[in-house]
């Protein structure tokens, strides 16, 4: 489909009551929904429907019992407890962490802050996959020689080396950059210490850096796969895409449970999604606009 | 922190008081004091792999036997000789080759399209956005069933339009095709904002002067906003590759590297080098390998992209 022959063809779509750009739009969504409603349709039908050739599109029956079965087949609320855990716990602990790093490395002079500013930021080019096996390591033996907490097969795990990351340090340094000075200086003469002037002042005029970077940091903490592969097993540690993808495994060709769980596991994070999609659209949108 | 203290008063002499010379000569302090919690964490977990890695890719450790001895370069001439490496680079190779374009082509059509004030837009919108929700587990959860060879809907257009029916992920000929069709799917939300914000950037003075100078809807496309998007598409060219290249997720979901290693791309095989052979001296190598393919690739795109690119200041 060209745009030339859109533009010749303008004047002749006059007659329409509404734009033809219709005509492109709407297949083009109800593709993109597709999946999405199709594994909707599955989570509802009897097995004997969901392996009828050809497919139905509408199920003859609502049938919840999938989801009661796929509940009991697998603990699905625990992974998702773990999920919001893992996610919530390591949005805020990157707020505080990157905050702090980061205003330090914009603001204060102290000895070695460029050193070790670049230090942090050659870390940032490195794939995960050349870190993960020190880090798998280095989190087994944490977890053995100083807190269970944090060791393999335990959330804990996940939170932690993620607790604060490079690129947060670096995008809310770039920010405070961008603040005026002034205001920080007239309340350092008032007698105001660096940790107030940081609450009171720096934070509440960096609103949508934070929610910038807590909104990515969510959606990799709520997406990330490889790392809970690696460093848990036991399925009450698991989070959502780890759950699944094992609840997959045991139940391979049964399409409407497999369905149900999913169902289940994707609506927390479309509820969440859509109430702050501004937010989150702003934010990835913010990664281009910052890389571009 | 003696020396440091001289330092800073040395460069401010006239410290009005004693209480204000304390405070900044506490600066030092205070500043390690806030970036040590963040960057012990990013240096724990960030910059000592990295070494550490580096180190293992030159020893031979599989966890089984408990030393490890340097080993030279043997790991990284074993992964030159290795019939599985070259298929995975390969299979890396054209799945990002596919995959990248593929999503910019997807994400500058719809965002053109969605650049518009008209009904139900939101909708629209929503629908490109909703794949940005969805993880890739359950994302390749929901294509493994669409692309049922059996039972599947794919299979059941073709059927209707009289295509034959296919094996999809059961081919070793096609199953890497479908997870570039499902990764695109899954990518769309994220190219799709992207290219709007983009868009959204464009001034408007711009396209209608093209217009007003008698410019067709495609030349002002073509002249005037394809260029103003180029730092957008370098970006996403950049970003997209990046993670095509680090393909993992649904693969292990929906292949495991299969049928006759098919679809094993770099970052599998180094998962199964790594976390089921535990072979973590060569799954090293093959990080660091793969670590370079990036480089590489990315260096390329960024000399290409630069002449390329037009940059409105």
């Amino acid at each position: 489909m060209s745009a030339q022959t859109h533009a010749g063809a303008r004047r002749n779509w006059r007659w329409l009551p509404f734009s033809p750009w219709h005509f492109v739009l709407l297949p083009a969504s109800l593709i993109l929904i597709f999946p999405f409603f199709w594994m909707l349709v599955t989570s509802l039908e009897t097995p004997g429907e969901a392996l009828h050739f050809p497919p139905i599109l509408v199920p003859h029956v609502i049938r919840f019992a999938n989801y009661r079965d796929a509940w009991q087949a697998a603990p699905f609320g625990r992974f998702f407890l773990n999920s919001a855990i893992v996610a919530v716990v390591t949005v805020i602990c990157n707020l505080v962490l990157c905050s702090l790093a980061g205003y330090a490395f914009a603001r204060i002079r102290f000895l070695g802050r460029t050193a070790l500013f670049i230090l942090i930021m050659t870390t940032l080019m490195v794939p995960f996959q050349v870190t993960m096996i020190p880090q798998f390591i280095i989190t087994k033996w944490l977890g053995v020689n100083v807190l269970a907490g944090v060791g393999i097969n335990h959330i804990g795990a996940l939170i932690l080396p993620n607790a604060a990351t490079a690129f947060g340090v670096f995008f809310l340094r770039q920010f405070f950059k961008t603040l005026p000075v002034e205001y920080e200086e007239s309340a350092r003469v008032d007698g105001a210490n660096r940790l107030t002037v940081l609450w009171r002042i720096v934070l509440p005029l960096a609103t949508p850096a934070l929610a910038t970077l807590a909104a990515l940091t969510f959606l990799d903490s709520w997406n990330n796969f490889l790392w809970p592969l690696i460093a848990i097993n036991s399925t009450n540690q698991m989070t959502l895409p780890l759950g699944l993808a094992t609840f997959q495994g045991a139940h391979a060709t049964e399409w409407t449970l497999l369905m149900a769980g999913n169902v289940m596991s994707l609506i927390p994070m479309l509820i969440i999604f859509f109430a702050a999609q501004r937010y989150f659209v702003r934010s990835v949108a913010a990664t281009g606009l910052t890389g571009a | 922190m003696a020396a440091s203290e001289t330092s800073l008063s040395r460069r401010r002499p006239r410290a009005a008081s004693r209480t204000r010379a304390r405070v900044i000569s506490s600066e030092h302090f205070t500043g390690w004091a806030f970036v040590t919690p963040g960057v012990a964490i990013i240096l724990l977990f960030g910059a000592v792999p990295v070494v550490w890695s580096a180190v293992m890719s030159f020893q031979r450790n599989n966890l089984l036997s408990p030393d490890t001895p340097y080993v030279g370069l043997h790991n990284y001439r074993t992964l030159l000789h290795d019939p599985v490496v070259a298929q995975a680079v390969e299979h890396t190779l054209v799945y990002t080759a596919l995959f990248v374009p593929g999503s910019m082509v997807v994400g500058l059509f719809l965002a053109v399209a969605m650049n518009r004030n008209i009904r139900f837009i939101n909708f629209y919108r929503t629908a490109a956005y909703a794949t940005m929700a969805i993880s890739t587990i359950s994302e390749a959860l929901v294509f493994i069933w669409l692309f049922d060879p059996s039972y599947g809907v794919v299979n059941y257009l073709f059927s209707v339009v009289g295509l034959p029916q296919q094996q999809f992920l059961n081919s070793p000929s096609q199953a890497l095709y479908v997870i570039v069709v499902m990764t695109i799917w899954g990518w769309t939300g994220f190219s799709v904002v992207i290219y709007l914000a983009a868009l959204q950037g464009i001034p408007q003075h711009l396209v209608d002067a093209a217009a007003t100078d008698g410019a067709s809807a495609w030349a002002t496309f073509r002249r005037v906003t394809l260029p103003l998007l180029s730092p957008a598409s370098l970006f996403l060219a950049v970003w997209l590759t990046i993670n095509a290249l680090q393909l993992f997720d649904e693969v292990y979901l929906s292949t495991q590297g299969g049928p006759l290693n098919s679809t094993t791309v770099l970052v599998y095989y180094l998962y199964e080098q790594a976390f089921q052979n535990f072979n973590f001296g060569y799954a090293s190598a093959i990080a660091y390998f793969l670590f370079l393919i990036i480089l590489v690739v990315t260096a390329i795109q960024f000399r290409v992209g630069r002449r390329l690119t037009y940059y409105r200041s």
